[in-house]
């Protein structure tokens, strides 16, 4: 008899022992004189469950998680003879954590073979390529900007205005970014999209290529990702291989080609301007705006640069349309967010969902609260620049405004949870250090301001002046928050003031009884 | 467990440098490539071979410095024989990080960012492996570790101090 196993490559399955289990899976069928075919795909995002082992049956794809090497051997007697495991988790389309989602952008991620250009196409695959061909430019736009999608790194701008803004650019080259420096903490939809799926990221940047008129594309992908470079390089060569990357692509009269370049260890290099310096060959230092990069982007040429979620997300919107993209979600965000969750969680991973679920759902309903049993106490938001959310602010909806409108960002959709252990005197330090370790240095406000931050947190810590030293954060803070350049100095702020604002508590002056104590 | 990897790298050498730099030096906004290649041929970016990718670009010394001094990733010297290094971000400090840190400190005998005085091991911090849902995360060598606690961080130093 022979068995299809489904095992993922994903670099999350991976760094808790997907590969072990594959070889143990191999090594023991072999022995039993089975054969199995092992198909490594990515991650469904179901991560407390990885590594994650899925059979092929008549019925769908049965999952069995989390496997170690050591349960190999009974898994695979349970398969061979049909009989209940205790890894058993049934079918997996139906286990409520997926089943719950809509994922529109995730839909082929863990489900096919990443290195395979044939099972792409297979499951929907350059169906919004060709039709995006019998479109032509003009349609595009208006599909792109019909759908409602906003740019998913963060800032939430609309796609279509940018890519309309570079399509009447009128240059002798354009150029297509994607921007992979997933830096943030508490995110990693680049990443797994990358490994799981990457010939939509090629897809996307593609169709992005024949609508404003570039035939040159880079995606930008950070170096602390190699599974995801080694991913996207392999996709990139079976595109060219074939006929979607090249000249004439797709059997039209465009061109298209691309090319991975790999980051440095710079976080501020996520900020457009910046990676586009850094793909110049320079120092990441952050460029004044204006000119957008959609006029003067890479080497000086209209630019449309674009987060992987966002050109990810332009090959459903084309296959099926703009309505049903835009039918989900809420307010001015539409679509589906591909939501993370991370840090202290029981039940990690990535749920990809409308706009408009409340955080209170993400992190107690879906994530089940925390890994280590304790209460949640604080929730951080949208990466290190993102804010620090307390308890009493989780009915707040998934939504660009919403979280605007609470002094929050969604960023790009990754949520840190902390349980009541958390000090978060320390975790606004961090903040700061973390913008004075990353700061580009091109403007003051980031450059010093951040240090000063430290040292003026690290006096409350210490007990001196604790009330005068708060007043000088939040004006440290203002200062930084306005007078910024980019981002980095620019949201640095909000995990430094929400944490006064919110957990003021951890800010009081220590009680000199406490103090003689110690 | 997978067998112990240990990076091999070539000795600085003039002519392989020149080389690798000639093999890049065509691409458009080489400069990142070129470090990234030397860095990888080497084991770190030598300083002799900065006037060598200025004069190869076209820019002045001083630039190319200042490209390799602005990220994170270039070495000036050799890291030690293994490299591990501890996420240190948001998400893998709510999962425990801080307190394994500091074990990790307190068994190599180095604070992060510095190489044990045998040349073992170089501990360094990072920020943000995109481990996030299976923290706290390391990586030994290239070799990603998720989940990691007190018994799987001491397999680890232990792995890395051989």
């Amino acid at each position: 008899m022979s068995m299809r196993l489904f095992v993922s490559r994903d670099a999350g399955a991976v760094a808790v022992g997907a590969d072990e289990v594959a070889l143990a899976l191999e090594a023991a069928a072999a022995k039993r004189g089975v054969t199995v075919e092992i198909i490594r795909t990515g991650s469904r995002g179901l991560y407390w469950l990885e590594p994650l082992v899925e059979v092929a049956t008549p019925q769908g794809r049965i999952a069995f998680g989390p496997v170690t090497e050591t349960d190999v051997p009974s898994l695979l007697d349970a398969l061979a003879s049909n009989t209940p495991h205790l890894l058993r988790l049934g079918a997996t389309d139906e286990l409520p954590w997926l089943k719950r989602q809509t994922r529109l952008t995730f839909a082929r991620c863990g489900v096919i073979d990443p290195r395979s250009l044939d099972d792409y196409r297979a499951h929907g695959g350059y169906k919004g390529f060709e039709r995006a061909l019998s479109l032509g430019p003009d349609a595009i736009l208006n599909e792109v900007t019909a759908s409602g999608l906003r740019g998913r790194g963060g800032a939430g701008f609309p796609t279509g205005i940018k890519w309309k803004t570079v399509a009447q650019a009128s240059a002798n080259r354009k150029f297509i970014v994607c921007n992979a420096d997933e830096g943030d903490s508490g995110t990693f939809a680049d990443r797994m999209i990358m490994e799981g799926d990457p010939f939509l990221v090629i897809e996307g940047m593609t169709t992005s290529g024949i609508t404003v008129g570039a035939t040159k594309g880079y995606i930008y992908i950070r170096s602390e990702y190699p599974h995801a470079v080694e991913a996207m390089n392999a996709a990139i060569v079976a595109a060219r291989r074939g006929g979607y990357l090249g000249d004439k692509i797709g059997g039209s009269n465009y061109s298209f080609d691309m090319e991975v370049r790999v980051g440095a260890g710079a976080y501020v290099c996520g900020e457009e301007t910046s990676l586009l310096e850094s793909l110049e060959g320079r120092r990441g230092l952050v460029r004044a705006k204006p000119p957008l990069p959609a006029h003067h982007g890479l080497f000086g040429k209209p630019t449309v640069i674009n987060n992987v979620l966002s050109f990810a997300a332009i090959p459903f919107i084309l296959a099926e349309g703009a309505k049903a993209y835009a039918d989900f979600g809420m307010g001015r965000s539409r679509g589906t967010m591909p939501i993370q969750l991370a840090g202290n969680i029981r039940h990690g991973g990535l749920f990809e969902t409308a706009f408009g679920v409340t955080l209170g759902e993400l992190v107690d309903d879906i994530g089940g609260g925390t890994f280590t049993g304790r209460p949640v106490r604080a929730v951080q938001v949208g990466g290190p620049l993102g804010a620090y959310f307390p308890r009493a602010l989780f009915d707040t909806p998934f939504d660009y405004e919403a979280f605007a409108a609470r002094d929050g960002l969604i960023g790009h959709g990754g949520i840190v949870v902390f349980d009541d252990s958390v000090d978060m005197r320390k975790q606004a330090r961090f903040a700061m250090a973390f913008c004075a370790i990353e700061s580009c240095g091109k403007c003051t406000p980031c450059r010093i301001g951040s240090t000063r931050g430290v040292e003026t947190i690290e006096k409350i810590i210490n007990g001196e002046r604790v009330s005068e030293n708060l007043a000088l954060v939040e004006d440290l803070c203002n200062t930084m928050k306005f007078g910024s350049l980019c981002a980095l100095g620019g949201f640095t702020p909000y995990p430094v003031l929400s944490a006064l604002k919110h957990f003021r508590e951890d800010f009081a002056p220590v009680p000199t009884t406490l103090q003689a104590a110690e | 467990m997978t067998a112990v990897y240990e990076p091999c790298y070539e000795p600085w050498n003039e002519t392989r440098g020149a080389e690798i730099i000639a093999e890049h030096a065509k691409q458009e906004g080489a400069t990142l490539v070129i470090l990234h290649a030397l860095q990888e041929a080497f084991g770190y970016v030598p300083e002799p071979v900065i006037p060598m990718v200025a004069q190869a670009l076209n820019l002045s010394r001083a630039e190319v410095h200042g490209v390799f001094t602005f990220y994170h990733d270039f070495r000036h010297k050799p890291a030690g024989r293994h490299v591990l290094k501890l996420c240190r971000a948001e998400a893998c400090q709510a999962a425990g990080g801080d307190a394994l840190a500091a074990r990790a400190e307190a068994k190599l005998g180095v604070s992060l960012g510095n190489t044990t005085a045998d040349d073992r091991v170089t501990l360094e911090p990072i920020y943000c492996l995109g481990l996030c849902a299976t923290a706290p995360s390391a990586m030994l060598d290239g070799r990603l570790i998720g989940r990691l606690d007190e018994k799987r961080l001491d397999a680890l130093v232990a792995e890395a101090q051989r």
